[in-house]
């Protein structure tokens, strides 16, 4: 069993950047103090995070109750292993994304940026919420918190591109959160007032096979629009429309991984792997992420703007995490968790260097990248280590996960879904080293454009003569990319999101075994 | 004093509307102090009596004059009409504070025909919560309807239309009623409530039963703005000044459904002709949900989006009633704060729009957000809570509400709230679009319709802070829902539940 440690961090965690979204907008006239705001809240959400390390680490979860929020649902807090690997990952990247967002606001002059850093706040404090609840209700109000706190970065241009993505991301995510509503319901009339339990909670109810088979799938479409399983992907390649750091830590980390964190604690803690077998249901959500994995690196492959090319890519690899908490093998699941960190450093990056590329240079469209590697090398070189790293390359972080994935999935006698791995990491070496090769091989558009297109590129022209991104933008990138090559060779390395992964895949195996002895 | 409570939370706004006018006549100030005070008076009343009601643990009966029942009239504050006379009260001296600037320059006499009208609406309302005699609730029920009618009339030529036409269908709705209880009297000899606990419910399957039963749900029906009975309430809400608006729209469709509650969970009880009757009234209130919720979306006046809003939202508190256990219960009481707290707070905004800047129709909100940041801010707050957004208190109230329709195995009531829930979205997101977006604006706008960016304060301070109180209180109240389900709303609900 484990160690219980009544603490109130876990509240403070969630608070801390909402308090600070406050502040941030009070001083809406100085914009200095207002991202020395947003700086401090992220080391002290990431230190208060950090702190609970030890604690689960030692096999320990950390829990506070502040108060109840519904007639016998407590507002639970409830920090174990996979919940802290979340939580790690997604304040230890605000801080890196907050320097970066300054450097990218800054160079592109966007203004109302009170709103921008306000808002991006309180997405962090629903993302430390949903990686932090104990029970699907708390579970649910931060994952509502946060489609709405994400709507006004999406729209944050203000024109009519932005107004029309962001209604696309919001009729998709409203809809799914309705649906999750009416499965969260559903299964506290099942359980009343369970929170999430190791191993799944629903097998005992006494509700039938189909009733439960429904449910599964109210709950997968629910979280799977956040995750964007297709065919619920649409909203994200449209969200592309926000500011680059919004793309970069919320559709690459938070918001997409809520959604894929969701999955694997309705698979892994809400159903668990032995009434998922028993539901049959596990093969057929695996197929869905299958085809996700393989149509949208195809989509990928005729993007030419580059941040929606990311997007597609993004909506494969997400479902490398639902295909393993699908799987639901102990393989599958520790890839699953994994491959939450793995893809968030390797995504991360690459969005980095795509807003550098597009607040120095202007350019968006990969075909427009030729020779920039030369001009911009340190950038160029990130997105490299983060390209390698996202196929599977042995050494890199993006190799671990796929493995255990592959693993998994002879565990669960279905080899056939490496071939999907497979498949997958060819394309992903097709719709990323032609980038690589264009911007280190091609040939710079400046001296094309004097063969008679000068008109076309001429509002271009004050970017002509830039060098590498600013500092405040290169060197958040530089990390993230060191990270994606470090944890790669030591997975372990710092944070412990290794053993994090391990431990929670510990507890549902153990979970499940338990449940299964008893019944 | 205090023992006189429950009496003097009526009598004290009936007596200050009177007196408003002849001391409107000496000096308008003084009218207007006397009849807050009043306004206030009441409402620390009524909190002392709810607070001392849950003290006490039993329903609180004032026998008026002395005259027990059947011979007196009784009235009763147990925690259910103890919840509903504060909320009554307290948007009284929201709706009184928020009216000051609307009625600057108006003349001495106009001043005090609105606080003697306001007063009389206001004290008919709390006497409809807090009597105990069915014959009594009619009374009250006819003062605040009439009173109502001529504040409603006040606000313009197309206002006297309105307020004819709902004085002709509440007419019939409060005759209905009548009728209803003219039944329940001969059959039963009492229209005491407390009496008709015992001596109704044997007699209820009998045609005269049947026919009293379908009556009354039919009178107070109409007075709900319940589906397809909802027909006075667009117009009315369309053309009445906003201050009064913003009372009757958060208070009296909701006292309304408070009295079918009252009278169909609490001296009635659920078991033919009155199980059947919910029923029917619960398909119309799904049916009325959908198409509020639709005609919402098809408009283009601000005020008449948010009419056709509250015949959606009210529809959930009779569908609460109409799925009838504890939790559609509780969903329902808490719907009532809920949606008199977010409808309130709308009105109040769209009148501060209108007094600010003279705009009404949805597609000339562009700009509104940086011209009045603080009450499109509290839009977006009453917006969440609309939606069924957490952590605003529409989300659980839906909660409860979803959470009975599951209990109860009434998945077409669930898909109906959910339903709802996103046609909501839509209508308050387009809303969101105008006033936020500044870059897009259609082409029939010309540049100088955008406004200007906000200069100086936006509203005055006794027009905001109603707007900042109910804001703020959505949102509390939303976090705080269990503590006041668990020590209030619980003790609300009807004893005989099955």
């Amino acid at each position: 069993m484990n160690e219980l440690v009544l603490s109130n961090v876990p509240l403070w965690a969630v608070l801390v950047s909402l308090v600070a979204a406050g502040l941030i907008l009070l001083l809406d006239k100085q914009p200095n103090i207002r991202e020395a705001v947003t700086m401090v809240a992220a080391v002290i959400k990431f230190t208060l995070v950090l702190s609970m390390l030890p604690t689960v680490l030692a096999g320990g979860v950390v829990e506070a109750t502040p108060l109840y929020i519904a007639k016998d649902i407590a507002l639970q807090f409830r920090v174990d292993a996979f919940g802290l690997l979340f939580a790690l990952l997604a304040s230890g990247l605000w801080i890196v994304t907050s320097v970066y967002s300054i450097g990218y606001m800054r160079s592109l002059n966007y203004g109302h940026e009170t709103g921008y850093f306000a808002s991006f706040a309180v997405c962090l404090s629903a993302a430390m919420g949903i990686a932090m609840s104990g029970n699907l209700l708390t579970f649910f109000i931060f994952y509502e918190i946060l489609t709405i706190a994400t709507y006004p970065l999406v729209i944050h241009r203000r024109n009519s591109e932005a107004v029309i993505g962001g209604r696309e991301y919001m009729v998709y995510l409203l809809v799914a959160g309705q649906v999750l509503l009416i499965a969260v319901a559903w299964a506290h009339y099942l359980a009343p007032g369970v929170g999430f339990t190791p191993g799944g909670f629903l097998a005992d109810t006494g509700a039938s096979l189909l009733a439960l088979q429904i449910l599964f799938v109210l709950f997968i479409i629910g979280v799977g629009v956040k995750a964007a399983i297709i065919p619920l992907h649409g909203w994200l390649p449209t969200a592309m429309v926000a500011p680059t750091p919004v793309s970069a830590l919320l559709h690459a980390v938070a918001v997409v991984k809520a959604g894929a964190f969701a999955v694997v604690r309705v698979t892994g803690f809400v159903f668990g792997p032995e009434l998922m077998a028993e539901l049959q249901v596990g093969t057929i959500l695996a197929w869905f992420a299958a085809v996700t994995i393989i149509f949208a690196s195809l989509r990928a492959l005729s993007e030419d703007h580059l941040k929606r090319r990311l997007a597609y890519s993004t909506v494969s690899q997400l479902s490398y995490v639902v295909l393993g908490a699908a799987l639901a093998t102990p393989a599958a699941i520790l890839g699953a968790m994994f491959h939450i960190v793995a893809h968030a450093f390797m995504k991360i990056t690459l969005f980095f260097c795509a807003g550098a590329i597009y607040a120095t240079s202007h350019k968006e469209y990969i075909s427009q990248l030729d020779g920039l590697g030369r001009k911009m090398p340190f950038t160029f070189g990130a997105f490299t280590v983060a390209s390698l790293a996202i196929t599977g390359m042995p050494l890199m972080i993006g190799f671990i996960s796929k493995w255990n994935l592959g693993v998994g999935a002879v565990e669960a006698g279905q080899p056939v879904f490496i071939a999907v791995l497979v498949g997958s990491a060819i394309l992903n070496t097709a719709y990323f080293f032609p980038i690589v090769y264009r911007a280190y091989f091609g040939k710079p558009q400046e001296e094309a454009a004097h063969a008679g297109q000068q008109a076309a590129h001429d509002h271009h022209g004050h970017y002509a003569d830039h060098g590498e991104a600013r500092p405040a933008m290169l060197y958040p990138l530089l990390i993230t990319a060191t990270m994606a090559f470090l944890l790669g060779i030591l997975p372990n390395l710092g944070l412990h999101f290794w053993d994090l992964a391990n431990m929670a895949v510990d507890e549902v195996v153990k979970g499940g075994l338990w449940l299964a002895g008893r019944g | 004093m205090n023992a006189h409570l429950p009496i003097l939370i009526i009598v004290i706004p009936l007596v200050a509307g009177m007196l408003a006018p002849l001391l409107a006549f000496f000096s308008a100030p003084m009218a207007r102090g006397v009849v807050l005070a009043s306004a206030l008076a009441v409402f620390a009343g009524s909190v002392a009596a709810l607070l001392r009601v849950l003290e006490m643990g039993h329903p609180w009966s004032y026998y008026l004059a002395g005259w027990p029942p059947p011979w007196g009239i009784e009235y009763v504050i147990d925690p259910l009409s103890g919840v509903m006379v504060t909320l009554v009260s307290f948007f009284a001296v929201l709706a009184l504070d928020f009216a000051g600037p609307y009625l600057a320059g108006r003349s001495a006499r106009e001043k005090g025909a609105f606080y003697a009208l306001f007063m009389l609406t206001a004290g008919g309302l709390l006497g409809m919560c807090a009597t105990g005699d069915l014959f009594n609730l009619f009374v009250f029920l006819e003062i605040c309807s009439l009173a109502a009618y001529a504040l409603i009339a006040a606000g313009g030529r197309r206002s006297v239309v309105a307020a004819l036409r709902y004085l002709i269908i509440g007419s019939v709705a409060a005759c209905m009623y009548l009728l209803g209880i003219g039944y329940v009297y001969v059959m039963t000899g009492s229209l005491n409530m407390g009496d008709l606990t015992i001596l109704l419910p044997p007699l209820l399957d009998s045609p005269a039963g049947i026919l009293a039963v379908v009556l009354i749900a039919t009178g107070l029906a109409i007075k709900t703005a319940l589906f397809p009975l909802h027909g006075w309430l667009p117009d009315t809400y369309s053309y009445t000044p906003a201050p009064v608006l913003a009372f009757i729209a958060a208070i009296t469709t909701k006292v309304s459904a408070y009295a079918l509650y009252r009278i169909f969970y609490f001296v009635a009880e659920t078991a033919g002709p009155v199980s059947a009757t919910l029923e029917v009234l619960g398909w119309l209130a799904a049916a009325g949900i959908l198409f509020g919720s639709l005609m919402a979306i098809a408009q283009r006046d601000f005020w008449r989006m948010l009419a056709y809003s509250s015949v959606g939202q009210v529809a959930y508190i009779v569908l609460g009633l109409a799925i009838g256990n504890s939790l559609a219960l509780i969903g329902a009481v808490l719907h009532i704060i809920s949606h008199a707290v977010v409808k309130g707070l709308l009105f109040f905004i769209a009148g501060s729009v209108k007094w600010q800047t003279g705009i009404r129709t949805i597609p000339e909100f562009i700009g509104m957000a940086r011209h009045m940041p603080l009450t499109m801010g509290a839009f977006l707050v009453a917006a969440m809570s609309m939606i069924g957004l957490p952590p605003a208190i529409g989300f659980f109230s839906k909660w409860y509400l979803v959470l009975g329709a599951v209990e109860a195995g009434r998945w077409v009531f669930v898909a109906v709230l959910i339903i709802s829930s996103l046609l909501t979205a839509v209508y308050f997101f387009r809303v969101i679009e105008f006033a936020y977006l500044k870059g897009k604006r259609p082409e029939d706008v010309p540049e100088a319709a955008v406004l200007p960016p906000k200069t100086g304060p936006e509203l005055p301070a006794r027009m905001l802070v109603p707007i900042l109180v109910l804001s703020v209180g959505a949102v509390v109240l939303g976090i705080l829902n269990e503590p006041l389900i668990q020590n209030v709303i619980q003790y609300a609900l009807p004893w005989r539940l099955p």
